[in-house]
């Protein structure tokens, strides 16, 4: 294929940032993520991966308005490409079409 | 609203410190928020933990590495940049010749005077370096307890090399043998000279790898032989073959060239050594020395040693350590000699022995110069830095300008350091040629033959290295700190160098004076000292006193008819012979013994053996007692001692007393003052005299005093040519021979005055560079005074005032560093004079009255001016 490779932890933070859709930042995401996924993640994580995904042109970002609560400090807010979008929905297409082809369903192993 | 708790600042700061500035706002901004967060969730002490933590997980290379910048880099060695920096640097050389003189002439002579004791210290450390076998070649010495103090000597008996090769020949590959080096009459058909040269053991010449030109190195083998070196081979034969030609020695000795080696070098213990001739020789011409009965006792040759290739030499020298004491007679068991090997690394600058250690010797003048010449390229250096950060401040305008239009720093601090550069390569090259000029006086004075190491790959880096060195030092304060003038304020004017800018430049001014103060201080002492021990009375009369060596058998015996014909010349005061000449003993012999003398100290004394009319020509002052008579037929028995030697005796009524030498009894009759035979520093050695007129060296004469000493010599050489034909006339005045004495200490004498006048010179220079400076500095404000009242008087201590307290204080850090090496100095002599207060007072007002000299120059210049003129500038 000649989609950029995705990383596992990428690809959580790149859909984190689709869920978000807009509002996503450095420290909301990562409470995100540690939310939905349980488990820890530093914040220096949460920063290279999206440097390394805006590197490859998947999310792109802007400075936001100063705020008050970090000390008049912007935040960077991530969005989604449609670079971004495509690649999320190309990785789910794979995933559904394997998963219908498995014959006998998983069960949970105890 | 503020959050009221703050994460942790050191944190922050840390975080700010490494974080790539463009990215720092967003990670510091999360940073906060999950602090703020996380102190509602787990509390503040542990959420300081926590923001720890998590700071220091962003380091890491993503987030440390600076955005590059969108402009492109300034090259910073363009070649028309660098062409322009020194066409700027020359450019300003000539405009201001006074300052660029002064820097490039002091630093020139500062680099020129380390080279000069560079060269000096290159030659002290590779003396004797040129021969071949040089960390194998060790002298055979000898330590002997005299009651209680161990002597150290190189004279050794003249059985010592067979015993040694006998017992240990396999720890050794050569052993060689000497007499002394001396002067020896050689005579070749008419051509009769004094050359000095030495008696060896055939092996010398393998020992010293002489390189041969004519002949081989066992020229030596057959008894009447002789080598000669280059030079000596060319005064007697010119261009002719000397090879088997028959000179002969001392008048008496026939002797057939063998070979012809080059000379060698002058900075090696053997420089004076012209000719060899075999030892062989010696032993057979001195037929007492295989008749003497205890051959153990008498130390009067040398001897020199090649160690095996394998052997170590302290070892070595621990295993012979009692080879003589194994021979000698029981009774000379107490004088406890002891053998040992003395590298030749050694020979040169370590040969003194206090106590039986080796305590140095020249080595501390390669300290003592080196520190110097250290000192005065340092004062050099301080004088450059001073003057160019002195400079440096008009420059602050030309900075602004640069970097308005749009020099960047790299561009200035590379301006800097080459302007700076240039200067000490033209002060170099200066040097060179100072160096190449002085050398010749240099090598005078210092007595060597140095030469620039044009072709010394080690001196080039040395001086290239040094060099840069300087430039890079003396150009670091205005390249780094000029190129960080923020243009604005300089182009405005508001820039103003701080209250403390000058302190710098006072601390340095202070050393610089206070080296110079130091070598004055020493000088002076020096200077007393010498002074001191000249005029210190010496118990005899050296004027008109010549002595004149009997160097052939042809003066031996007929002492009569000599004294006649001297006499009848007219010209003749007084003449005598003797063992020795009165400004050297070559005697000192034990075996004395006296009623109520000790049986606990040896008692050895200089022997000294005189004719009836030594004291008359020399003439001596008695204490007590008469002098030799031919009245008294009994006077040869008689013996006249010195005062010491009186003293050392403990006789009170010495007159009288018998005094037995190797239980032969002798009647004291006299006692003279004190003479001063050996080195004027050290005390008066016992001394006794008697009659003898077959153990005589040197005929001593007293010239009339009414009579021109040219006139005198030329009629003394009519007798003398009458009665030893066969040699040259010579004769050395005792006067000269006595100031011989203070040769070293002249010498430190006349180079330390040399480097004291030099370092104040520098300094000086430095001074009036620095005056002109501040002098210039304040040209405005000298107007509005002017203008208000002031006078030139006024004006002068103002201006002055600074530098004279700087002096002031530089005499008082010097005075007790000066004292303290001074006295060292000086209680290294027996006979010393005292540092005197008025010495530090002397040394300090004359540095101060050329201080004043030097600043008044600049200050009255400065204070005569028009104010109307300064204050119309700008």
């Amino acid at each position: 294929m000649k989609r950029t490779y995705l990383g596992e932890f990428e690809e959580i933070v790149l859909l984190t940032v689709a869920v978000l859709d807009g509002q996503a930042y450095g420290v909301v995401l990562m409470h995100e993520i540690i939310e939905q996924t349980g488990r820890s993640v530093r914040l220096n994580q949460v920063h290279s991966a999206l440097q390394r995904l805006e590197e490859k042109g998947m999310v792109n970002s802007e400075m936001g308005e100063p705020t008050n609560e970090r000390g008049g400090r912007r935040k960077r807010l991530f969005s989604v490409t449609a670079y971004g979008h495509r690649t999320l929905q190309e990785i789910q297409e794979v995933r559904v079409s394997f998963w219908s082809r498995l014959t006998s369903p998983l069960k949970l192993s105890v | 609203m503020k959050p009221q708790i703050e994460p942790p600042r050191f944190a922050d700061r840390f975080l700010e410190w490494f974080c790539a500035p463009h990215l720092l706002e967003n990670i510091q901004g999360d940073l906060h928020e999950e602090f703020e967060y996380q102190v509602k969730r787990i509390g503040e002490p542990r959420a300081k933990w926590f923001y720890w933590w998590e700071v220091l997980g962003f380091i890491k290379l993503r987030y440390i590495k600076r955005k590059p910048s969108k402009y492109p880099k300034t090259y910073l060695y363009s070649p028309i940049m660098l062409r322009n920096y020194f066409k700027i640097a020359f450019r300003n050389l000539l405009k201001y010749k006074g300052y660029s003189f002064i820097n490039i002439f002091g630093l020139a002579t500062g680099m020129a005077v380390a080279m000069l004791i560079g060269l000096w210290i290159y030659d002290e450390l590779s003396y004797n370096k040129s021969f071949q076998n040089y960390d194998r070649i060790a002298q055979i010495m000898q330590h002997q307890t005299f009651d209680g103090e161990v002597n150290t000597q190189t004279a050794n008996p003249y059985l010592l090399g067979d015993e040694i090769r006998a017992q240990y020949g396999s720890d050794f590959k050569h052993i060689v043998m000497s007499s002394w080096t001396g002067e020896h009459l050689l005579n070749f058909e008419e051509k009769k000279l004094t050359k000095t040269g030495n008696y060896f053991e055939p092996a010398i010449t393998e020992m010293l790898s002489l390189k041969m030109l004519k002949g081989t190195r066992s020229g030596l083998k057959d008894m009447n032989s002789v080598l000669l070196s280059e030079s000596v081979a060319k005064a007697y034969f010119g261009e002719a073959d000397p090879l088997g030609k028959i000179m002969k020695v001392d008048n008496k000795m026939n002797v057939k060239v063998t070979g012809v080696y080059q000379d060698l070098p002058y900075n090696s213990d053997f420089r004076d050594l012209t000719f060899i001739l075999p030892w062989e020789l010696y032993l057979s011409n001195q037929p007492w020395i295989k008749e003497m009965t205890n051959p153990w006792r008498s130390n009067f040759t040398q001897t020199y040693a090649q160690l095996a290739n394998n052997a170590d030499i302290a070892q070595v020298s621990a295993k012979i350590k009692n080879v003589k004491f194994n021979k000698i007679r029981p009774e000379e068991k107490a004088f406890k000699p002891v053998v040992f090997l003395h590298p030749m690394s050694k020979w040169h600058l370590y040969s003194e022995f206090k106590n039986g250690i080796n305590t140095g010797g020249r080595i501390e003048f390669v300290w003592l110069f080196g520190i110097i010449g250290a000192f005065v390229l340092l004062l050099a250096c301080i004088n450059f830095m001073n003057l160019s950060t002195a400079r440096s401040e008009k420059r602050a305008k030309e900075v602004g300008i640069r970097k308005a239009i749009g020099s960047v720093r790299g561009q200035l601090i590379n301006q800097f350091f080459s302007e700076s550069l240039l200067v000490v390569i033209i002060a170099f090259g200066l040097s060179l040629l100072l160096v190449q000029l002085i050398l010749p006086t240099f090598n005078e004075v210092a007595d060597k033959k140095m030469f620039l190491l044009w072709s010394n790959p080690v001196f080039w880096l040395l001086s290239v290295g040094f060099t840069l060195l300087t430039g890079v030092v003396a150009g670091s304060y205005p390249a780094l700190y000029l190129s960080s003038f923020q243009p604005i304020k300089v182009l405005k004017g508001t820039f103003r160098v701080g209250r403390f800018a000058a302190v710098p430049r006072k601390v340095l001014v202070v050393v610089q004076f206070t080296v110079s103060v130091t070598l004055i201080i020493g000088t002076i002492v020096v200077f007393r000292q010498i002074q001191h021990a000249k005029s210190r009375p010496i118990g005899y009369s050296r004027d008109g006193l010549l002595t004149i060596p009997i160097n052939t058998p042809d003066l031996t015996g007929h002492y009569d008819v000599l004294r006649n014909d001297l006499l009848k010349t007219g010209v003749v005061a007084e003449m005598s012979e003797s063992s020795n000449p009165v400004t050297s003993i070559w005697a000192i012999n034990n075996g004395y013994d006296w009623r109520g003398k000790a049986p606990s100290i040896q008692g050895n004394f200089a022997a000294v053996s005189v004719t009836h009319d030594f004291g008359k020509t020399i003439g001596w002052e008695f204490k007590e007692g008469r002098d030799f008579s031919r009245e008294f037929v009994t006077d040869s028995s008689a013996i006249i001692l010195n005062e010491t030697a009186v003293k050392f005796m403990g006789l009170k009524k010495p007159l009288g007393e018998i005094v037995k030498i190797n239980e032969k009894p002798f009647q004291v009759i006299g006692v003279v003052k004190d003479l001063v035979m050996q080195s004027p520093y050290s005390p008066v050695f016992r001394t006794s005299f008697v009659l003898d007129y077959k153990d005589v060296n040197v005929i001593n004469i007293k010239i009339n005093p009414t009579i021109s000493s040219r006139e005198a010599l030329a009629k003394l050489e009519v007798v003398f040519k009458k009665h030893n034909p066969s040699a040259p006339f010579e004769y050395k005045f005792v006067d000269d021979e006595y100031a011989k004495k203070f040769s070293d200490e002249e010498r430190i004498s006349k180079l330390a005055t040399f480097f004291a006048m030099l370092a104040i010179f520098i300094s000086c220079l430095g001074l009036f560079g620095l005056a002109s400076f501040v002098a210039e500095q304040r040209t405005k404000e000298i107007g509005i005074r002017k203008v208000l009242g002031a006078s030139v008087a006024n004006l002068w201590g103002l201006l002055s005032k600074d530098f004279v307290l700087l002096v002031i204080i530089s005499c008082l850090i010097s005075s007790p560093i000066a004292y303290y090496f001074m006295n060292d100095w000086v209680q290294k002599y027996e006979y010393h004079t005292d540092i005197s207060w008025w010495v530090f007072i002397a040394s300090g007002a004359g540095a101060l009255a050329i201080t004043l000299l030097t600043v008044s120059f600049q200050a009255i210049k400065a204070a005569l001016m028009n104010p109307v003129k300064s204050l119309k500038t700008e």
